[in-house]
Formats: C-alpha cells, sequence, structure tokens
C-alpha cells in the first residue's frame, strides 16, 4: 500500500475505518469504510459524527464509489472523503470533483503525474461537488 | 451550427493533451493494457480483428463543409483513403495506428471535432433527428437540447465508470427519426397544452442481445429542470445497475428488473435531493445554444417547381428528396449504399464532394443520418438538378432511400473481433439481386437491417426485416427476422424459424418480398402487411 495523498489541513484519524453495518449498529467509531454495494445515505443522519469516510474501490472499472462520494457532499459532509484500493492516477480530477479530498492508492503515484492530472482541466461543464464554476454559468455572469 | 467559443476549444484541447499524456505513459509501461483500455475507449480507440479503430464523434449528426473535408484528410493520412459512417450518426476508420491517435484528435480538434467518449462505459455522443431544423412536423429544433446535453455529459465526474455504455437520443417530433426508444435514453421535446415546452423522458430502451423499447417514465419534465432529471436517471443507474455480469449491465436490464415504475419512484426521489443542488445550467444557456441553430437565410423566391423532363433525375427527386418546412426547399440525401458497396462507406474524395456540395447547396451543412446515409438539410429544388448531376458522377445518386437497398450493416466478421458471421457481403448480395431483378422501386419502404452477432450493432430487431449472424457449429448462418420498427410504429422483429447460408439468406429475402408483393392491399408497407397477415404466410413460404 502507498501513501496517503491528502488536501486538506485537519488532523487525520488516527484509527480504522468500520463497516458501514459495524457503524449504524451503533459504533462510536468516527471513520467508517463503504464498499460499492453499501448505501451512503445510510450515513447520512450521522453525518456529524463522523471525521473520516473511505470509500473503497475494489476494481477501478466500479464507479458507484463516485456516487457515494457526491451524495455525502451533497448532504454536507465536511470531513475527510478518501478513495481507497484500485485508484488511479487517471482518476484522480474526477474523483476530485465527486468531492473526495484523500486517496489512498493500492499503488503509489508517480507525483508528476498526480500534479498534472490536477492541473489538466482548464475549465468544467457541469456541477458536481467541489466549488468549482461550470462554463455555462461562466458564460452568463 | 454549433461554434465552439473558448471555454469548448479549452476543452477539447486539454482532452488531446491528456490522451497524448496516456499514451506515452502506456508505451512507457507506466499504465497497464488493462488500466489504459478505458482511457483508450473514452478516446473512441477501439481494439477490432486487425488494427485500432477510431470512431470520431459527430454531435446530433452534423458537419460543415471544414469538418467534412477534415475527415476526409484523416482517412487519407491515417487511414486507408475512406471511413464508414456508423448508426449513431459518426464515422469510423477501421486501420489506425496507437502511435498516430493523439495526432488525429489534434487535427479533429483544430476544426472543432473529438472523438471524446464515443466508446467505453460512459455517456456517448448524443444523437438526433437527422431532419431538424428542416423538418415542418417537429415542436421545435431538438438540437439545442442535445447540445446542452453534450456539455453535461462531456468528461462527467461521477457517471465515466458507469455499468455499460449509455446512449442518448433527442427528438422533437411525433416522427421517430433516431430510433429513440431503441435507447438508455430517448428525449422527445413536446408542448403541454398551455404551449409551454418539456422534455419526455422514456428510459431503458436497447438493442442488443435483449432488445427493450424504452417506457415513458415521466412524459413533462419542464425544461428548467431537463439536465437534473438527467442526472437523476443516471445517478440511479450508476448505483444500481448490474455489474456482476456485461450482458445485464445495460440500464434496460435494470428499468426491467425493477419494473419501470419502481425505477421512476426511485429517480424522482434523487431527483427531489437533487433539485436543490443547483446543477440546472441557466435558462440563457439554451438561449445562447438556439442562436446557433436559427433558420439559414433561405431564398424566400424559391421556385416550388422541379424540371423533371430527365427521368432518371425524377426517380432520384421521387426516391431520395424529403419535403422541407421552407418552400421551394427539400432536404436531399445522398445514399451511401451504391448497389454492391460497403453500407455506409466513403471515400475522401467522396467526402470532399460533399463538402463542396454541403457548402454550394445547403448552408455549409451536411449530416449523417443514422441510416449510415448523408443528408444536406436544406436545398433549393431548383439546384437539385445540378446537384443530383453532380452526385451521378461521383457515385453517389443511388435512388434508394428507405429502400431494399437501403441496408444497414455493421462491420461483422470482416473487421469485428466479436462477430459470428459477415454481415457486408450479405448487404452486398442483396442489394445485387434487388437491382437485378428490379423490385427495389416496386417494394417501396422497405428497412432492412444486417448484424454479424447478437449485440445487435447492425440493429436487426428494429428492420422490417432483419439479419442475424449466428454461428452454428462454425459455419456462419443466418436468422431472419420480421416485423421490426425503430419508428414511432417501434416493434420488435421476430425470428421467422430455422437460419440460412449466406445465398440462402439472399433467397429468403427475395421470398418474403414475394409475399408481400402477393399479400399486400392498398398503400401497404412490407411492415404493414406482415402486421395484418401475421408471420404463417412467410413461414410458409420459406420453410414450406
Ligand atoms: S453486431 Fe456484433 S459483429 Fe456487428 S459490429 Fe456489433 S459486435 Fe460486431
Amino acid at each position: 500500500m502507498a501513501d496517503t495523498l491528502r488536501y486538506r489541513d485537519d488532523e487525520p484519524v488516527d484509527h480504522p475505518a468500520v463497516t458501514v453495518d459495524a457503524f449504524l449498529d451503533q459504533s462510536n467509531a468516527s471513520a467508517v469504510r463503504i464498499e460499492p454495494g453499501d448505501d451512503a445515505r445510510a450515513l447520512v443522519p450521522h453525518l456529524e459524527r463522523l471525521a473520516l469516510v473511505e470509500v473503497n474501490f475494489p476494481a477501478f472499472g466500479d464507479g458507484r464509489g463516485y456516487s457515494s462520494a457526491r451524495i455525502l457532499r451533497e448532504a454536507g459532509f465536511e470531513g475527510e472523503l478518501r478513495a481507497v484500493g484500485d485508484v488511479l492516477v487517471d482518476q484522480l480530477a474526477y474523483m476530485r470533483r465527486c468531492g473526495f479530498d484523500a486517496f489512498e492508492p493500492d499503488e503509489q503515484f508517480d507525483m508528476d503525474d498526480v500534479k498534472a492530472a490536477f492541473e489538466r482541466w482548464p475549465e468544467v461543464y457541469q456541477s458536481a461537488a467541489d466549488s468549482r464554476t461550470p462554463i455555462w454559468t461562466k458564460r452568463h455572469a | 451550427m454549433y461554434a465552439y467559443d473558448q471555454y469548448d476549444q479549452a476543452m477539447v484541447d486539454a482532452r488531446v493533451e491528456e490522451f497524448r499524456d496516456q499514451a506515452r505513459r502506456r508505451l512507457e509501461g507506466k499504465l497497464t493494457e488493462d488500466q489504459f483500455k478505458p482511457l483508450r475507449l473514452m478516446n473512441g480507440l477501439y481494439l477490432q480483428l486487425h488494427a485500432y479503430m477510431l470512431r470520431v464523434a459527430i454531435p446530433y449528426g452534423t458537419l460543415n463543409s471544414l469538418q467534412m473535408r477534415a475527415l476526409a484528410d484523416i482517412a487519407e493520412k491515417y487511414d486507408r483513403g475512406y471511413g464508414h459512417f456508423t448508426t449513431r450518426q459518426n464515422i469510423q476508420y477501421n486501420w489506425i495506428k496507437l502511435e498516430d491517435a493523439a495526432d488525429i484528435l489534434a487535427d479533429l480538434a483544430k476544426v472543432e471535432m473529438h472523438a471524446i467518449q464515443t466508446s467505453g462505459n460512459c455517456i456517448r455522443n448524443i444523437s438526433s433527428d437527422h431532419f431538424a431544423g428542416a423538418t415542418a412536423d417537429e415542436v421545435v429544433d431538438p438540437r439545442p437540447y442535445a447540445e446542452l446535453l453534450r456539455q453535461w455529459s462531456s468528461f462527467h465526474p461521477e457517471f465515466s465508470y458507469l455499468p455499460r455504455k449509455f446512449k442518448i437520443a433527442v427528438i422533437a417530433s411525433e416522427k421517430d427519426r433516431a430510433a429513440m426508444r431503441l435507447h438508455d435514453i430517448g428525449i422527445n421535446i413536446v408542448q403541454n397544452d398551455t404551449g409551454e415546452l418539456g422534455a419526455a423522458f422514456y428510459v431503458g430502451g436497447g438493442m442488443g442481445r435483449t432488445p427493450m423499447i424504452a417506457p415513458c417514465i415521466n412524459a413533462f419534465v419542464p425544461l428548467d429542470h431537463f439536465v437534473t432529471y438527467a442526472e437523476a436517471c443516471l445517478r440511479v443507474y450508476n448505483r444500481y445497475g448490474r455489474r456482476d455480469n456485461k450482458y445485464k449491465a445495460r440500464i434496460k436490464i435494470l428499468v426491467h428488473e425493477l419494473g419501470a415504475e419502481e425505477y421512476t419512484r426511485q429517480v424522482e426521489e434523487e431527483f427531489a435531493q437533487l433539485l436543490d443542488q443547483g446543477i440546472e445550467p441557466p435558462l440563457a444557456e439554451l438561449e445562447r445554444i438556439r442562436t446557433f441553430f436559427e433558420d439559414p437565410p433561405f431564398d424566400g423566391d424559391a421556385d416550388a417547381e422541379i424540371d423533371r423532363s430527365d427521368p432518371d433525375f425524377a426517380v432520384w427527386v421521387d426516391r431520395n428528396t424529403v419535403p422541407h418546412k421552407q418552400p421551394g426547399y427539400v432536404s436531399a440525401v445522398i445514399s451511401l449504399k451504391p448497389v454492391g458497396g460497403i453500407p455506409g462507406d466513403a471515400t475522401a474524395e467522396q467526402m470532399r464532394l460533399m463538402a463542396d456540395l454541403a457548402k454550394d447547396y445547403s448552408f455549409d451543412e451536411c449530416r449523417v443520418m443514422h441510416t449510415q446515409n448523408i443528408v444536406l438539410p436544406h436545398v433549393r429544388k431548383a439546384d437539385l438538378h445540378a446537384l443530383w448531376t453532380a452526385l451521378e458522377d461521383a457515385g453517389l445518386g443511388s435512388p434508394n432511400l428507405d429502400t431494399v437497398e437501403d441496408i444497414i450493416a455493421c462491420p461483422g466478421l470482416d473487421y469485428c473481433s466479436l462477430a459470428n458471421a459477415r454481415s457486408i457481403p450479405v448487404a452486398q448480395k442483396i442489394s445485387e439481386r434487388f437491382a437485378a431483378n428490379g423490385k427495389t422501386g416496386t417494394l417501396g419502404e422497405l428497412k432492412l437491417k444486417i448484424s454479424g452477432c447478437i449485440n445487435a450493432c447492425g440493429h436487426h430487431h428494429a428492420g422490417h426485416i432483419g439479419i442475424l449472424g449466428v454461428d452454428r457449429k462454425g459455419v456462419e448462418n443466418y436468422q431472419l427476422l420480421l416485423g421490426g420498427s425503430e419508428a414511432e410504429d417501434v416493434s420488435l422483429a421476430k425470428i421467422t424459424g430455422p437460419g440460412f447460408d449466406e445465398n440462402g439468406i439472399v433467397d429468403a429475402v427475395e421470398t418474403v418480398t414475394s409475399v408481400y408483393e402477393r399479400e399486400r392491399q392498398d398503400g401497404e408497407r412490407f411492415v404493414d402487411t406482415y402486421r395484418r397477415i401475421g408471420m404463417n404466410p412467410f413461414k410458409e413460404a420459406l420453410y414450406g
């Protein structure tokens, strides 16, 4: 496993994340891990208690985690949202847009590639969970 | 037509650089083929039997002459001098080298074109009515809505790793010329009783191995909720579409398994959540896009009469031109179905000629039809003879629109690694047979569609006559289907019975047309007769 890339200033959570089921079964954990089949909305009533949500990508082609991330951000989650697992550098820009602010890939990234990935898109076409202003809004500002 | 501003251009340019970088990392071994595959697919690069295929997006099928000329140049510079227009209004090149791909994308970007999301498990190029803006039967021009969805779906951060590919078509007429209900989402722009415009959403249609006709899930989505509603449809699919089996991963299976009602309920719930997220574009954007699709400066005095003294020309006019909303004009279809030819193929020279003709006779615009022909949308009747003469000289004057010769065929075993059987030679033999027996004209509208395997890229389920290539103990075999339609009378074709070999299927097609000739009543098309008399008379004639 590689280092975690973090794009936030607070202290990382120091205990391991529990499963959604364990968390909902009344744990006092403040970190939880979502698997692709989990319903992210089940966490919405408890967001206050959560400092970290890990979204697992067992295979990079399974895009359910992108929706999970956005759903949590749309519900107002402000803690750390970390993509873990088969996370590839070419997915970082979209993941960031869906609200992820930390990445723990199975395989270490080349930091030049990471930089290029985040600098790639001069604009965005649509709204997502980040604060970027879509082109269609800029056109009519 | 739509023109890029600095934003659109910057995005397409960024994509070219991204792909160049990805290809470099692939060559350096930093990306495995498995990791690279979805990236190249999202740039239209598909590995076929003999080489890479590049599929270039033609949003809602519309091209100007500069773009058509650029497509010709690419065919010559990077391919074997021709290209293949597809059933989703795109163009494919079949002999591309990976090393050239980034340069081709750069060439495309210079003329406001790209290959973004023409393959892969993402939202594909949006298709539309090829007679948009020209036909009298539309409520409004559907293309601004298609363009809005193009922007929304381009580089969509949440929906780029969907369970499977996702195709959207937008129309705005009771007439369906885009197979709208056979798409993952079909949208019909409609007007309600108070004259307000809205979008009817049909979700979960498709062909492939499990063909389905999309049910209407919402008959009127107001335009200021248009994009948000689409987002809700996609999110439910992204979360709950099946990922355990690639053959069950299309949205049609989700809608079918949940039932349209339950799927709709989930969409409405998601929509309610999304509504206050502020993702809807400003309505001013739709207004801005609309200005690109205003009528060209028609000649108000254009002559309504056509000089029909040349009989060959008159046949072409009757067959290949379509009424226009503007008096004195027609839409003129350039057939890419010469007898014995490859459906949808055009050489670089032919593309350049079509570019010139679009410029001279159709306000610099042409469109790719989903039937793999090219239409010049706005041609003055007075210019038709000159147009036809130029087409005839270039082998593009076949008068066979919507006839048995106007065959849709997928690439089949000549190119496609998934194929069971060849499609192209069958199409060639059928058009030759009917040209020789002289029946093409008398059979009238007859939509014949051929797929080389069950994936149905040739839309065989939706053919008045469909042909499906299968593998029978290692031998190519062809099943015959009857009674499909992708138009407003949408229906799925049914298999007649045991299949045929390559020559047998050509005979079989002729046999079923003979049944039609014997049984037809006044004004009936082949498919009307089939619907009236049913399968049995055809079966008897085929299998005795
Ligand atoms: S229908 Fe089958 S053979 Fe034809 S192009 Fe599609 S996958 Fe290939």
